[in-house]
């Protein structure tokens, strides 16, 4: 059987009771810091958690050469230790996939997300998010415009929009997301609409500021893992109060409720 | 020495004068005297004592260069020379005839305006005579004649004066012919014409020469130098009409002058916009402009290090002066400006445009850089090297501890000399040096050990092979590692006039688009491959055919490096890849740009690429070199016996008199020692050059002996894989 574990927003603690305990009893027990981090911990303190040694998996076991996991999982109970949810990432539901067409068993341990971390330290309605979509570090001199489409297209159905922002090489910071999202933007789209920016989610220091994207771009979040969030051309009154509580938002977007 | 030092001070008042200045090569096929008429003009102009002259080879000032008797990079001075009522400044390049070392050749050709074509009378127009003419033309570069070794044809052939007169003609006709073929635009005013002056006749080593304009001059013509060599007075000759008076006065009077040169010159090299500021600047040679400079070649010097030599289209330079490197998107700070005089640099405080200059402080420059002070620049046209590496030795440190050493001292000649290419074989470690010919390596392998001193073990030389296809192969379908792209390949031979036109510049990828797809489908591309074009990389091309696909151009990037990739080593036995078309038929992305980064889409490409080549009957292609070899008639079936015992073809036979010339054509790979054994077959009778004779395919008997020859040597599988080895 293939075990996916989600580990949750921070740091070792957050692993669920079941989760903890299917990884105790795993004949082998993986770990993977590709497609998110925990920055609120090490490998060291999970494993002394656990009790167990952990192996760390690199991209391409999770990509090219995920067969070998699966191959493992047919005779054994494998856990795959992921940060967040494990699902989020599409690297696992492909993984997910394949095992289940080799006819391995596939078991699910859910987790908080940043998905649903995002609702409570901004106060923003869950149903009111568009899709969401990621920032990538420019390769040479290219600036990928997807984040731009999936903005306005959500600002067509007057939802916000959940920026993922690139991890490799390094975690990137709201300030150099801004920076890129502004570089792509040819025709000025993003002037003068309000952002949110969040860091450190899960931890007990988390920072949380709205404004207007060009001023959020001089905030200094602090250490990562940062996200970001373009909002709706109109807001709910009670995303506007919790906002003004949560965030600090500028009297101003009071213009936009709704 | 005061002498030098005056000297100096001319060429610094004259350099200030574009109208006085004539950037100039000497351009020839190996031994016909370039290197002796450098030597003789150096003389003449006071640069070195005429006792030396012709027999120092001043030129050669390399140490390997006065052993094997031949130039083998190309040398830069400047001298002055007097002419009517001024003093004129000649930058003069000398370069190499062997074509081994035609890449120094090439690069030359950008920082001249005019050459001296050198043809020996009695052989006559050779392959290298015209390879360097056309690489001439191709860089508008203006060609003047000069016939040397005149005395031959009186003292060895005994020709009668109008026998003379007569062979002479014929080699101009035939220059003329070749010019016409190359350039038929230019034709018409480059044409070499005897009474207009363009062409002078005379001996390199004895030193004297005549032009029509000259016997104006002096009353010394035909008549009076037949009579002169047939009495042996080659000395009083050279006195009444001095080679280095008549060659520089032809100079002077026929090739352009950097403003003259640069205004027609600069649209052919530069794809700019001639209208703008910076192309007006170029075209105008205005000192005052932005600095423009294109760097031709770097030389390593034991105390200043590298000195970047190039051309100054534009602008003036200083040391301290900053300039962007365009092509490496770095900037470096100018230490010190200079100008050669033969082996030796001076320096000077300024250098003003439309000069050859010798700059310290470039650490970042290559042969072919893009040089300025402007923040944005469109790059010069790459210089186009009309051969590529076919032979390749691995070489190693004698003690590893010098291994650190030796990494440095390949990165430091790789850099010298562009048509080299160093690699690291990654299974195994060893050092790959991939140069033009067995010759070519040799002379680098020389140099390592004795300029750097150190000491190295080299295998024999290996040759390069290409792989390619023979027909067009299915769409393979080639998935992303994380499967959330995928993209959809086939490939084909490519219609090598295709690749032609791409080697010799006629068409490029920076060029306009609409014109580009005009030429292309005459060359045989269908419309769509040719509106697709994305990028030609070594011979090879890469098209997209796809319609309509969201976020296909801002993926194109890592696409094209996948491609790339996949060309630079091949399937088969990882030898670079050649002659084919690779076309994008469909493909799906992620929407999401963190999915479709390098680590997904280049292994992707890659993988359909090589499946997609071992679905269309791959197969290798090895170098051919054509081989010119005179001998006397009596040794002619040892010389056929040398050619067929190494896979060789005889072309053609040439009598004359007692001698005769045979061409034939045979694969480098079986003419690694060809010097030795030709020389024992023929009791060292023979005189030979070769000329790189393009790609042919391997004979299939033999295919896989090649492949398993090469995956040996590199530590590969010894087996070819299988097309599902790639799509797993």
């Amino acid at each position: 059987m293939l075990i996916f574990i989600g580990m949750g927003l921070w740091d070792e603690k957050d692993i669920s009771v079941k989760g903890f305990e299917y990884a105790k009893k795993a004949d082998e027990v993986y770990i993977e810091f590709y497609t998110s981090r925990m920055m609120g911990t090490d490998l060291e303190r999970i494993e002394n958690l656990i009790g167990r040694r952990i192996t760390v998996l690199e991209r391409s076991d999770l990509e090219e050469n995920s067969k070998k996991l699966i191959e493992k999982a047919i005779s054994g109970d494998i856990a795959v230790l992921v940060p967040g949810d494990p699902m989020i990432a599409t690297t696992h539901s492909v993984i997910n996939l394949e095992a289940r067409l080799r006819g391995v068993k596939v078991k699910i341990i859910h987790n908080a997300s940043i998905f649903t971390a995002i609702c409570g330290l901004t106060g923003l309605h869950n149903y009111r998010f568009g899709k969401s979509v990621s920032i990538s570090y420019p390769h040479g001199n290219t600036v990928s415009k997807s984040p731009l489409n999936v903005i306005q297209e959500n600002w067509s159905i007057n939802a916000h929009t959940l920026l993922f922002l690139d991890l490799h090489p390094e975690p990137m910071s709201i300030n150099e997301a801004i920076e890129i999202l502004l570089q792509a933007d040819e025709e000025n789209i993003l002037n003068g609409c309000y952002s949110v920016g969040v860091a450190r989610a899960g931890s007990s220091n988390p920072v949380i500021r709205c404004d207007r994207l060009e001023n959020l771009k001089k905030i200094d979040f602090g250490k990562p893992l940062h996200i970001l969030i373009i909002l709706s051309k109109k807001i709910h009154f009670t995303e506007y109060d919790c906002l003004k509580e949560f965030a600090g938002s500028p009297e101003e977007l009071r213009y936009f409720v709704i | 020495m005061a002498r030098a030092k005056k000297m100096a001070d001319k060429i610094i008042s004259l350099m200030y004068k574009p109208d006085t200045i004539r950037n100039i090569g000497i351009v020839a096929h190996i031994d016909h005297g370039k290197t002796t008429l450098s030597d003789n003009l150096l003389a003449g102009a006071g640069m070195i004592s005429e006792e030396l002259a012709g027999k120092q080879l001043y030129l050669d000032f390399d140490s390997q260069e006065q052993e094997r008797g031949i130039t083998i990079s190309a040398a830069n001075v400047s001298m002055v020379h007097d002419y009517k009522d001024g003093e004129y400044l000649i930058n003069l390049i000398d370069t190499p005839g062997h074509v081994d070392f035609g890449g120094d050749v090439t690069r030359a050709m950008r920082a001249v305006d005019g050459v001296v074509v050198v043809i020996d009378a009695v052989e006559g127009v050779m392959p290298q005579t015209e390879t360097v003419l056309r690489q001439a033309l191709k860089e508008k570069v203006k060609p003047i004649l000069f016939v040397n070794k005149v005395d031959r044809l009186i003292k060895e052939l005994e020709v009668t004066s109008e026998q003379m007169q007569e062979r002479l003609l014929k080699v101009i006709t035939e220059v003329n012919k070749l010019i016409k073929g190359m350039n038929p635009e230019k034709y018409k005013e480059w044409k070499l014409d005897v009474a207009a002056g363009s062409v002078a006749f005379g001996s390199a080593l004895y030193n004297w020469a005549v032009s029509v304009p000259s016997m104006k001059d002096t009353g010394i013509g035909f008549k009076e130098v037949y009579d002169y060599i047939q009495e042996d007075k080659s000395k009083e000759l050279a006195k009444k009409s001095p080679l280095y008076k008549v060659i520089l006065d032809m100079v002077i009077r026929h090739l352009p002058s950097p403003v003259q040169a640069q205004e027609e010159r600069v649209g052919v090299i530069w794809s700019g916009d001639m209208q703008s500021k910076e192309g007006q600047s170029m075209a105008k040679c205005d000192p005052n402009g932005p600095v423009i400079l294109m760097i031709t070649k770097i030389v390593a010097d034991i105390h200043a290090g590298e000195i970047a030599v190039g051309r100054l289209f534009s602008g003036t330079l200083k040391p301290g002066t900053e300039l962007n490197i365009v092509d490496r998107k770095v900037r470096n700070r100018i230490q010190t400006t200079g100008l050669f005089m033969g082996p030796k640099r001076i320096d000077v405080p300024e250098i003003p445009a439309g000069n050859i200059v010798a700059l310290v402080g470039l650490k970042d420059a290559v042969a072919g850089s893009t040089c300025t002070t402007l923040e944005e620049f469109e790059p010069f046209e790459l210089i186009v090297h009309i051969s590529e590496p076919v032979v390749t030795m691995a070489i190693e440190a004698k003690n590893p501890r010098d291994l650190p050493k030796l990494i440095e001292v390949l990165r430091a000649i790789a850099k010298e000399d562009p048509t080299l290419q160093v690699t690291l074989n990654e299974e195994t470690g060893e050092h790959l040096l991939s140069g033009m010919g067995e010759l070519h390596l040799e002379v680098k392998v020389e140099k390592i050990r004795r300029e750097r001193g150190l000491e190295i073990v080299t295998s024999p030389p290996i040759v390069v092979f290409r792989e390619t296809v023979t027909r067009l192969s299915p769409a393979v379908e080639g998935k992303s590692p994380n499967k959330h792209n995928r993209f959809y390949i086939t490939v084909e031979p490519l219609e090598p006039e295709v690749v032609r036109l791409f080697k010799q510049g006629e068409v490029s990828m920076r060029m306009d688009k609409k014109e580009r797809r005009r030429i292309l489908q005459e060359a045989g591309l269908s419309k769509e491959e040719a509106v697709g074009i994305q990028e030609y990389y070594e011979g090879n091309i890469f098209c997209d055919v796809t319609k309509g696909i969201q976020y296909l151009n801002e993926t194109m990037e890592l696409i094209l490096e996948g491609f790339r990739e996949a060309m630079r080593a091949g399937p088969l036995a990882r030898e670079p890849v050649m002659s084919l078309k690779a076309k994008l038929v469909d493909c799906k992305l992620h929407e999401d740009a963190i999915h479709r980064g390098p680590a997904q889409v280049i292994p992707a490409v890659r993988s359909a690429i090589f499946a997609a080549i071992l679905q269309a009957d791959a197969t290798l292609l090895e170098p051919y070199q054509k081989v010119f070899i005179t001998v006397p008639q009596e040794s002619l079936g040892n010389v056929t016996r040398e050619i067929q015992g190494r896979r060789g073809q005889v072309l053609e036979m040439k009598q004359d008199g007692d001698l005769v010339t045979v061409i034939a054509k045979a694969p480098v790979k079986e003419m690694f020692g060809f010097a030795g054994d030709i020389r024992s077959a023929t009791a060292g009778k023979a005189f030979w050059s070769v000329e790189h004779a393009g790609f042919e395919s391997v004979p299939q008997g033999v295919l896989e002996e090649f492949v398993m020859e090469v995956r040996k040597r590199k530590g590969l599988k010894m087996e070819i894989p299988t097309p599902e080895y790639f799509l797993s």
